[in-house]
Formats: C-alpha cells, sequence, structure tokens
C-alpha cells in the first residue's frame, strides 16, 4: 500500500514559502519589551480584590485547626475559605473523568496529601492583608510520617506509563541478547525531581457574572481548562471565556488547569466580586506538577565490534500517594538504537509529594541522559568512538515496531554537527586533554529524539471585502513565539502579505486549538491554519472561475494560484484577479471557513515519526577543584519543516540551555524526614545563569516529511534537551575519567572522584 | 498586612535610640531581611531605615594609612572604586563574585557583614532551628548538609556563614566600628561572628541597638595588593553562594613568603582566618609542597558535620590553589569570572 497523504494532498492554490521559513522577528516583541503585554496578574477588574493560598508545611496528615477569627480579625480580610466554608462543586475534584484529568487539592477535605498542599484561602482587599492573614491561621496538624524519595514503599508496576503507554514493553528475545552479548554494560543512574518554575508564576483573575465566568489565566490548554471549569462548578463549557494572551513560560506545567486556579475561581464565586490570586515562587513546588525523581537500570548488551544484541532499560518512578501520574522514562529506548532485543519497564513508588507531571520532554529528558550515558558506557566498553558506536547501530527503521521512518535525517545532523564541532580525533581514553591553562578537556556526545506528535486543533479563516485576511485560532504563546509562527502559516495559507493579516489568538472564545504541549502546537494548529486558509481561498476560486466576468472563468479550482492577496491563473499569470475584487462582485461582506488539525491515523501506522538531533558537548574541568564548566554546545537537528529559523533557534538553544541545567546543576532538595522542599525558590533551585551558559552552534537539518502533516512540521519545543543531557555528562566523563551517575552531577563526586 | 513601624531617623544618635527598642531592625538595602521577613523567618515590630543616615556612605583615607568604609556604601561601588581594586584586589574580587549585579548594586557593606546564614532550615519556618528558637533543636544536622559547617560547628548548629567579602577582610585585620547605647567601640571583625557553641542563637557579638558605622581596613593590608586573591567554588558561575571559598594574600621578598594572609569562607559560622596556615608560610619559599602543608595545617580541626567531608578536601585544595594564584601575582584587571577558578582563563 502507498501511502498518499500530506503536501502531496496540498490544495493545489496554496504556495507555502512567502512567509513560512522567513526568519520575522516576534510580532509580540515590541509589546514584552516595552512591558504592554498583558500577562493574566496585569489585569485588575473593577472591584477586584485579593486572594491568597494558605499552604500546608507538612507533607502527611490532616489539618487540625486553622484559626481562622485571627485571620478575619485582620483589617482588610474578607473570608477565609476552608473545608467547612466554600462554594459547593459540581464534581468531585478527586473523580477521574479521563487521562487528563488529575485530582486537585480544592480544600475538599482537611487531608494533607504533601508539602505546600492549599489548607485554606484567604481573601481580602489588599494582597498584603491576604498575605498577613493566611499566616495568622497558624495551623495545626495531626502529623504522619512522610514518605518521601524513590525507597519510600513498596515499588509496583503501574497501569500504564505517560498518557496510556505500556508500562512494559517487550521487542526480541531479551535472554538470547543477553546470552549472545560478549560485553554488557550494567550501570543504574538516577535522576531527581524538577520543578517547572515558569518565570511567570500560575496566576488567575476571575470574574462572575451570573453562570458566566471570565477569567484571565496563563494556559497552554485552554479547551481542557474549560472543560474541567465546566464540570468543577457545574456551567456550560461555552459559559467559560478563558483569556491567556500571553504565557511567562509553561514547560507543561500549565497545560492543564491547577487546583490553585480553580481555587481563585471559588474564591470570586464565595465572595462575589473578582478575585486575583497569584501563586507565590515557593508555592510552585507541589500543586502544579513537576518531574518526579527516578532510578534507571540499563543493561546494553553487545558484541565485541559493538553491535547491539540487547537494551533492557528499567526505570523506577514515584508519584503522589492519591493519583497515577508515571514518568515513562524508559521509553526513550525504544526508537534511537537498532537492537533486536529492547525492553523497556516501569515500576513505581508513592509518596507524599503532589502528582508529577508533564515537565518539558517528560521521558524524554529524564530517560535520555541514562541512556544516551549508558550507551556511552557501552561504546566505552567496546573501545569504539561513540559517533561511530551509534551509527553502527542506527536504526533504520524504529526498533520496536518495525515501521519505516516518515523522515529521519539523523546521519546527518551527527555529521554536520561532529564537523562544526571539530570532534574527529577525539582520543577514546579519558583524561586525555588538556588546555593551556592545564584544565581538564573533555568531548561528549548524545542523540537527541523526541516524537512529532500531533493533537487536535481548530482555525477559522476569512477574506473580508477589503481584500484582506483574518484567521482566528484559540493558540496558546508560552513565549515560543506562537503569535509569530502561526500567523505566517496563515499569511501563506491565505495567500497573503503578512501586513494583510490579521491573526487573532489567546482566547478560548476563538476555534479550539487544543493543546500547547508534545512540541504538537505548531504542527497541529497550522494544519488546521492551513486547512482554514485552503477552504476559504477554494471559496474564493469557486466564487471567481464560475464568474463569466471574471478573468478567471473557466479555470477550475486547480487552475488557480492565490499569492499576495490575488487569485492567478496557473496557465497565464497575467490573468489574475484580487480578493477584494471578487468578492465586490458577488456582492460579500466577507467569506469564511473553518479547518482543523489532527494526526493522521493511516499514517501514524504506517510511520514511525520522530524528531532527531545530534548534540556535541565541551566541557572543562579543574583538576583540583573539580568545578565544571562547559565551554561549547553544538547541536544539529531534523525537525521537518521551519517555519522560522530564529523561532527554533531559540527553542532548541532554550532546550539545549536546559540539558546543561539537567546535567550539571538543577534539582530540588527535599528533607527526607519531613518531605518539605529546601530550596523552592530560584536562589537556590539552580538553573545555569549566562555566565553558565557556553556558546552554542545550533544547526538545524533540512528534512522533508510528506507524512506528519500537511505541512511537514515536526516540532522543536522539547527536543533540545535529549541529547544535550548526555552530551555534557558523557564530555564530563571524558575529561574526567569518572562516571557520575546521580545527576545532576556534584563537584564532591569529581573532587573526590578525581583523587 | 503585616504591620510594623517603619522609622528613617536623621541621624546616627536617633537610630540607635529606635534601634534598641525591643522588636527593632535595622533596615538597610533589605536583600537579606526582606526575604526574611516574606519568608515568616524575621518578623521584626519595627524597621530603623539607616540607609538615609548622613556620612555613612563615604571611603575615606586616613592618616594612619588605613582606609574606612562607611557601611552604607554598595557593595558595587566598593568593588568598583579604582584606588579600592588596585589596593585591595581580593576583596574587590570577593565582593564581584557574591550574589548578581543587581544584588550588589543594592547591599550594603554592614549589611553583607550582618547577612545571615543560608541554611535551608533556617530559611524554612516549618523546621526546627535553634538560630531561630532557642532549644528547637537542629534540622540541619541529620538533615540535607552537604555544604554545612566543617570548622568550628556544635551539636547545636552547623550553619555557615555565607559572606564573601568577609574571608579576606578577616585575614585583613578588618576592624569594624560600632555605635551603640553606651557609644562607641571598635571590633575586630574576626570577633564580629560567634561560632555557634550552646548558644547558636547568638550570631554575632552586636548588643541590641549596636550599629555598625564602618568598616577599616589597616594600612599593612595594601602591602599584599601585588600578590592577593579569593577563589570561590560554587555550583554555577554566579548567583550562588560559596561551596569552599579562600581568600589568599603574600608578601613576597627575595624569593621568601614574609608575610601571608589566609581565610577561608563557606567553612564556618564566620570568616575563617587560617593563622596557622599562615605560620607555616612565613619565611618559606613560595612552592606547592608548603601551600599543602599549611593546608593541612588550616583544616587539621576540621570534621564533617554531616555528608560533607568533601568539605575538607575541597578546604585545602582550594586553599592551594588561592595560595598558587597569588603568588604568580595579581592579574592587571579584576577578571570577568570573578573568583572563578576559570578566571585565569584568556576571555573567561
Ligand atoms: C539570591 C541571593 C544571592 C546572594 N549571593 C551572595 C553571595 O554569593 N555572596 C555573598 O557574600 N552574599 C550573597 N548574597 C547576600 C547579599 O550579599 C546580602 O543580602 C547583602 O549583602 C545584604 O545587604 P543589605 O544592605 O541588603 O542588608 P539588609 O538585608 O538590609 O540587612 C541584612 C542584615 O544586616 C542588618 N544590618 C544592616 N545594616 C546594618 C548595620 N549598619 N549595622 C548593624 N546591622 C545591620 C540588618 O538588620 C539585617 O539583619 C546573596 C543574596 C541573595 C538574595
Ligand atoms: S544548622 Fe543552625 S541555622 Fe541551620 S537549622 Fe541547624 S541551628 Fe538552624
Amino acid at each position: 500500500m502507498t501511502v498518499e497523504l500530506s503536501l502531496t494532498r496540498d490544495p493545489a492554490h496554496i504556495r507555502h514559502g512567502s512567509n513560512i521559513g522567513q526568519p520575522m522577528t516576534r510580532t509580540d516583541g515590541v509589546l514584552k519589551v516595552t512591558g504592554k503585554a498583558r500577562y493574566a496578574a496585569d489585569n485588575h477588574p473593577a472591584g477586584m480584590v485579593y486572594a491568597v493560598i494558605a499552604t500546608s508545611c507538612i507533607a502527611r496528615g490532616r489539618v487540625t485547626s486553622l484559626d481562622v477569627a485571627a485571620a478575619k480579625r485582620h483589617p482588610g480580610v474578607i473570608d477565609v475559605m476552608t473545608p467547612a466554608h466554600k462554594p459547593q462543586l459540581a464534581e468531585d475534584p478527586d473523580a477521574k473523568g479521563n487521562p487528563f484529568a488529575f485530582r486537585m487539592e480544592l480544600l475538599q477535605s482537611d487531608e494533607v496529601r504533601y508539602a505546600n498542599q492549599a489548607i485554606a484561602v484567604v481573601i481580602a482587599e489588599t494582597l498584603e492583608a491576604a498575605t498577613e492573614g493566611a499566616a495568622l491561621l497558624s495551623p495545626r496538624y495531626q502529623v504522619e510520617i512522610a514518605r518521601v524519595g524513590l525507597d519510600a514503599g513498596e515499588a509496583y508496576a503501574p497501569p500504564v506509563v505517560g498518557i496510556g503507554n505500556p508500562a512494559e514493553v517487550r521487542h526480541g528475545d531479551i535472554d538470547a541478547g543477553m546470552a549472545a552479548a560478549s560485553k554488557l554494560t550494567d550501570a543504574t543512574y538516577e535522576t531527581p525531581a524538577q520543578y517547572h518554575n515558569a518565570m511567570e508564576p500560575h496566576a488567575i483573575v476571575a470574574v462572575w457574572d451570573g453562570d458566566r465566568l471570565f477569567i484571565d489565566t496563563p494556559s497552554q490548554g485552554m479547551g481542557f481548562a474549560q472543560m474541567r471549569v465546566a464540570g468543577l462548578f457545574g456551567i456550560p463549557p461555552a459559559n467559560i471565556h478563558i483569556n491567556s494572551p500571553f504565557l511567562g513560560g509553561g514547560f507543561g506545567s500549565k497545560g492543564l488547569i491547577s487546583g490553585p486556579q480553580v481555587l481563585g475561581i471559588m474564591a470570586a464565586k464565595l465572595i462575589g466580586r473578582p478575585v486575583k490570586l497569584v501563586l507565590r515562587r515557593s508555592q510552585m513546588y507541589g500543586p502544579v506538577g513537576h518531574r518526579p525523581p527516578t532510578r534507571q537500570r540499563i543493561r546494553i548488551g553487545t558484541d565485541d565490534a559493538g553491535v547491539l544484541a540487547v537494551i533492557n532499560h528499567e526505570a523506577r518512578v514515584t508519584t503522589s500517594s492519591f493519583d497515577d501520574f508515571y514518568e515513562p522514562a524508559a521509553d526513550a529506548s525504544h526508537t534511537l538504537y537498532a537492537s533486536p532485543a529492547i525492553r523497556t519497564a516501569h515500576e513505581a513508588v508513592r509518596v507524599d509529594t503532589g502528582t508529577p507531571l508533564f515537565m518539558r520532554a517528560p521521558g524524554e529528558a529524564t530517560g535520555s541522559i541514562v541512556l544516551e550515558s549508558a550507551i556511552d558506557e557501552a561504546a566505552f566498553a567496546c573501545g569504539i568512538d561513540p559517533l561511530e558506536f551509534r551509527l553502527k547501530n542506527y536504526a533504520e527503521v524504529e526498533p520496536t515496531t518495525g515501521k519505516p521512518f516518515s523522515s529521519k535525517a539523523l546521519r546527518q545532523c551527527y555529521a554536520k554537527a561532529a564537523e562544526c564541532f571539530g570532534w574527529a580525533g577525539r582520543p577514546l581514553q579519558p583524561r586525555q586533554m588538556r588546555d593551556e591553562n592545564g584544565f581538564l578537556v573533555g568531548w561528549g556526545m548524545g542523540t537527541a529524539t523526541f516524537p512529532a506528535i500531533m493533537f487536535q486543533g481548530n482555525a477559522r479563516a476569512v477574506i473580508r471585502a477589503d481584500g484582506k485576511g483574518v484567521m482566528e485560532t484559540g493558540a496558546h504563546d508560552m513565549g515560543q513565539g506562537a503569535w509569530t509562527a502561526l500567523a505566517q502559516i496563515s499569511a501563506d495559507s491565505l495567500g497573503l502579505d503578512f501586513d494583510q493579516l490579521t491573526f487573532r489568538s489567546g482566547s478560548s472564545d476563538l476555534p479550539d486549538a487544543g493543546i500547547a504541549g508534545g512540541s504538537g502546537h505548531t504542527a497541529t494548529v497550522g494544519a488546521a491554519i492551513h486547512n482554514a486558509g485552503a477552504a476559504v481561498i477554494a471559496k474564493l476560486a469557486e466564487l471567481a472561475t464560475s464568474d463569466e466576468r471574471s478573468p478567471l472563468f473557466g479555470a477550475g479550482n486547480a487552475g488557480v494560484v492565490a499569492r499576495a492577496g490575488r487569485l492567478h491563473r496557473r496557465d497565464d499569470d497575467t490573468r489574475s484577479e484580487s480578493y477584494a475584487e471578487i468578492l465586490a462582485r458577488a456582492g460579500l461582506a466577507e467569506v469564511d471557513a473553518t479547518g482543523s488539525g489532527a494526526a493522521d491515523a493511516a499514517a501514524q501506522s504506517q510511520y514511525a515519526m520522530h524528531a532527531h538531533g545530534a548534540v556535541f558537548a565541551e566541557v572543562k574541568v579543574d583538576p583540583e577543584l573539580g568545578q565544571i564548566r562547559a565551554t561549547r554546545m553544538v547541536g544539529a537537528f531534523a525537525a521537518g519543516r521551519i517555519i522560522n529559523p530564529l523561532l527554533v533557534e531559540s527553542q532548541l538553544r532554550g532546550g539545549m540551555i536546559w540539558g546543561l541545567s539537567f546535567a550539571l546543576h538543577e534539582e530540588a532538595v527535599m528533607d527526607k524526614r519531613s518531605g518539605r522542599i529546601l530550596n523552592a525558590n530560584l536562589a537556590e533551585y539552580h538553573v545555569p545563569v549566562n555566565a553558565d551558559v557556553p556558546p552554542m552552534e545550533v544547526i538545524t537539518v533540512d528534512e522533508h516529511d510528506p507524512h506528519v502533516n500537511p505541512l511537514g512540521i515536526k516540532g522543536v519545543g522539547e527536543i533540545g534537551i535529549t541529547g544535550s543531557a548526555g552530551a555534557v555528562a558523557n564530555a564530563v566523563f571524558h575529561a574526567t575519567g569518572i562516571r557520575v551517575r546521580n545527576f545532576p552531577i556534584k563537584i564532591e563526586e569529581i573532587v573526590m572522584g578525581l583523587g | 498586612m503585616m504591620n510594623f513601624d517603619y522609622v528613617r531617623p536623621a541621624s546616627v544618635a536617633d537610630a540607635i535610640a529606635a534601634g534598641s527598642e525591643k522588636g527593632a531592625s535595622y533596615l538597610a538595602s533589605g536583600t537579606n531581611l526582606l526575604d526574611l521577613m516574606k519568608g515568616g523567618v524575621s518578623r521584626p515590630s519595627r524597621l530603623v531605615d539607616v540607609t538615609r543616615l548622613p556620612g555613612l556612605d563615604r571611603i575615606e583615607h586616613l592618616a594612619d594609612g588605613s582606609l574606612r568604609i562607611g557601611a552604607l556604601v554598595r557593595n558595587a561601588d566598593l568593588a568598583h572604586d579604582a584606588d579600592f581594586a588596585r589596593n585591595y584586589p581580593a576583596v574587590a574580587e570577593a565582593l564581584l563574585s557574591g550574589a548578581s549585579a543587581q544584588l550588589r548594586n543594592a547591599a550594603t557593606v554592614g549589611g553583607n557583614l550582618m547577612q545571615r546564614t543560608r541554611c535551608a532550615y533556617f530559611y524554612d519556618a516549618g523546621s526546627a532551628c535553634n538560630r531561630r528558637w532557642p532549644g528547637a533543636g537542629c534540622d540541619a544536622l541529620k538533615g540535607e548538609n552537604r555544604l554545612h559547617a566543617v570548622l568550628g560547628w556544635s551539636e547545636g548548629c552547623i550553619a555557615t556563614h555565607p559572606s564573601d567579602f568577609c574571608v579576606p577582610l578577616v585575614a585583613f585585620d578588618a576592624v569594624v566600628e560600632i555605635e551603640g547605647k553606651s557609644g562607641r567601640r571598635e571590633l575586630p571583625l574576626e570577633a564580629l561572628h560567634c561560632l555557634p557553641g550552646d548558644a547558636p542563637e547568638r550570631e554575632t557579638a552586636l548588643e541590641r541597638g549596636d550599629l555598625i558605622v564602618a568598616l577599616r581596613l589597616p594600612a599593612a593590608a595594601k602591602n599584599f595588593a601585588g600578590h592577593a586573591r579569593y577563589v570561590k567554588v560554587r555550583e554555577r558561575t554566579s548567583y550562588a553562594f560559596a561551596v569552599v571559598s579562600a581568600a589568599a594574600s603574600l608578601r613576597i621578598e627575595d624569593g621568601r613568603i614574609r608575610e601571608a594572609r589566609l581565610a577561608l569562607g563557606g567553612v564556618a559560622a564566620k570568616p575563617w582566618r587560617a593563622r596557622e596556615a599562615e605560620q607555616v608560610l612565613t619565611g618559606a619559599a613560595p612552592d606547592v609542597a608548603v601551600y599543602r602543608e599549611a593546608a593541612r595545617a588550616a583544616l587539621a580541626e576540621a570534621k564533617p558535620s554531616g555528608d560533607n567531608a568533601f568539605k575538607i578536601e575541597l578546604a585545602q585544595r582550594i586553599m592551594v590553589r588561592a595560595l598558587t594564584l597569588a603568588a604568580r601575582g595579581t592579574p592587571d584587571r579584576i577578571p570577568a569570572l570573578p573568583g572563578s577558578p576559570f578566571s585565569s582563563v584568556a576571555g573567561a
């Protein structure tokens, strides 16, 4: 069976390329740098008051008393919302309606499930009064011993991991692979808990008008949020109007509306006034998801020549005591290397934390740093250059499914990045290179990969009487540049110059654009836009080609092409007519059409769809003090069609920096007795600062993918982390000869290991 | 809101009167104090804003060759004062290795000296901490303590003093000028911070109402300008406190170390002057073997207070490094990565 899809399906009258592919700067850039961009917490509707959450300082137990009277006595405090005093909800916040409904704490009981959980909400005329009111509640607790860390309890096999992936996958004969392997790498790694820490905290401004609700809140998925809120408050989704034009980052933590945001809506309902609720930084370490810690044992067997015989990747992850999200860490081993036998398996332990959730490259980030480190170990065990080892085991088809890749330019990524980096001639043995100052120098590499995912999204296109166009879609700009990239696609889809287009986005009143996650937003919404544009141009073409008075008469729908606001005859470019002329003659004020984008099930069953990349890193290590400094990183990525090279480079660069952070810096430190997070602030929760970020080269490798979606887009939001973390870790090994298997790599491991 | 009085006295005398009241706290730029208040760790009933006090923002060269730095001089202004950086390069380097540019622009000299420990349990109002609540216990002792003290700690408290600035200062015999209810007095900086012993809540030698008005660097401190370095190991290149740091200054004549000044940071509840090490170095030829011996002497009494044995090893190595760099000579310019082991790298 041949699959005829995607680009070949392109309506003949659409020609992408005038806007797509251009390195346009952000359309919202000036608004942002001048402070005019209005983020959720910048809104102040008339009569608005402030809500502040009081959080639990124990991780497990019950709240036995709250001094509500003391809080209420405080000047300015209006009300205190508690389990005993709150608006009635239409739905149990612990109900599991669908795989995306996670349990949330909406004061349904006095139970404490984790530290930083909301136990009350104080509403006051000022932020200061609400803050002090929350402090005056002086909660008392009945404390139970907190379960903390990967050994907190009995491990069990989770039903699924990620969203609906099997917890265990077997391909080929593992035992035979183990038996056949003459070289075995058997290593156990640990990765820490991490928190999203978007610059903009979760915030909401909620206004009720009867049973209609208006909210300003950062959201990566307004449609999902509408559904959840509708269920909780027993009102139709259409009554909920979400405004979310800009996010100060989300990284997955704003994919689903969180408990604290809903508490803001409840507070507004309770007192019948508009309410603003903004989380404090420390309050973001609990109720809005996190990347759970993992312990991963990975066994990689090869023959003497370094050809893979088996990969057995097992991961233990934590989840909360009350809900199920399982970081699919081991799944990272499904697609990259051509091993005849592959097993991935997960087990889980329940702990007293908030429920972990999607955090930029969930599973891929935790799994890939381990896989890429272990591949480095295996290559070293075989005495083979890590790049050569990877090429030797290059997957021509997806190993676990046997499907061909829809496209895969990973070889070119390896070649380009290696060349740019100057990888050739790297000594195999570690601790061979020094710079002129005596620092140990190490080079490491990692392969990057991320699936090309599509969700479901819609768009509406309009051509107006003046010949200009409008594209509407409830898409989400997390700072990645959706306002710009989607507008570029819109302009091309409508055959218009960029400045002839009005692009509307960021509101739930517009067509549902699905979720900005899984690196699938541009692909999904881009397809919806493309289809909406194609449909509206088809209507125009219909009008023109069926009208005798038009120079396009008789050309047929496929016989015209749209360009710069005109339709041209394909066979005679000089015969053309403007959109305005077509509409004027037809006596129409506008024509409109909708379009949607979604994964193509036929194509998906036929092909494995992934973006790929190769990252090379250089680190220098002080030979006595153990201080590590990344000094160079080069990444080459093949991710299908590049809509805007500037934005794409910024996404990839940001991902690579996160990879560096994963390897060297980032970690939430939890007290093992109390379950409290000890570094819930940006001073102590370390991410790289500018001075840690080395010169970086980001290369995109051309990839034409006719199968993933109409535009051939694979997504770039998350892949940057995946190869980078391993590359940095491997460079540290190459510099020092010390293989640190606990991330982030800490100075004591290096100092004590250097001898 | 959490109500407290805010006063902005016009004179030092008024400030001391206001600051002597129960529950009063001096407020300089607030980069430390306000964070503590927001976290509920400090709840002063009265803030005495000292930032407008006249005459405390000057850098004065005194007749005896010493330098007097007003308590309100900003960390960044001091570090960027060309004279200061030339005469006391290790101090300038230490200042510039601290916090971030924004914080250094705000932070005052007095506030830097008086900043509180960064022990996470001290900041977490839900944890037991003898400093915050005498007798409550110390949750750090059996908790997350890889960055805690290895010298001078007690079972009562294993916290470290976080200042970078204080480390070279203590090496140079800096003196703190204090105004209080009973007038003016002076204290060697080395005596300002207390080791915890059995009274960890007593962090400094200041009495209620005592105001630091100035800091003095004696004339002799300038003699080390040619051989003075500060080295700081931290978990990222900027905007992080020291895991361990060292200030080393040497006076080298005729190929011999005539005088050495050494101090360690991040190892104890105070900036740690390493006098035994100085003795080992005095009279010796600058050489890595003698640096090692000095470092061993400096850490002879050290013991881990938790998961931090590596800091004893690291402290010795960083001392050797600081000495090596100091002996090599102070660079012409303060490096772009101040205090970093990578600061010697061209273009760093
Ligand atoms: C994120 C972060 C990172 C940091 N990193 C570093 C670092 O790497 N290295 C480093 O050395 N420091 C670091 N700091 C600490 C910083 O140096 C201090 O916060 C600053 O020096 C305090 O000065 P201030 O003027 O703001 O003091 P304030 O916060 O106003 O006061 C601090 C304390 O000193 C008291 N005080 C102030 N002035 C006087 C006076 N004249 N007499 C008596 N008592 C007084 C106050 O009552 C208060 O208790 C960091 C701080 C932050 C927030
Ligand atoms: S080490 Fe000191 S500051 Fe930290 S918790 Fe213990 S007593 Fe408090």
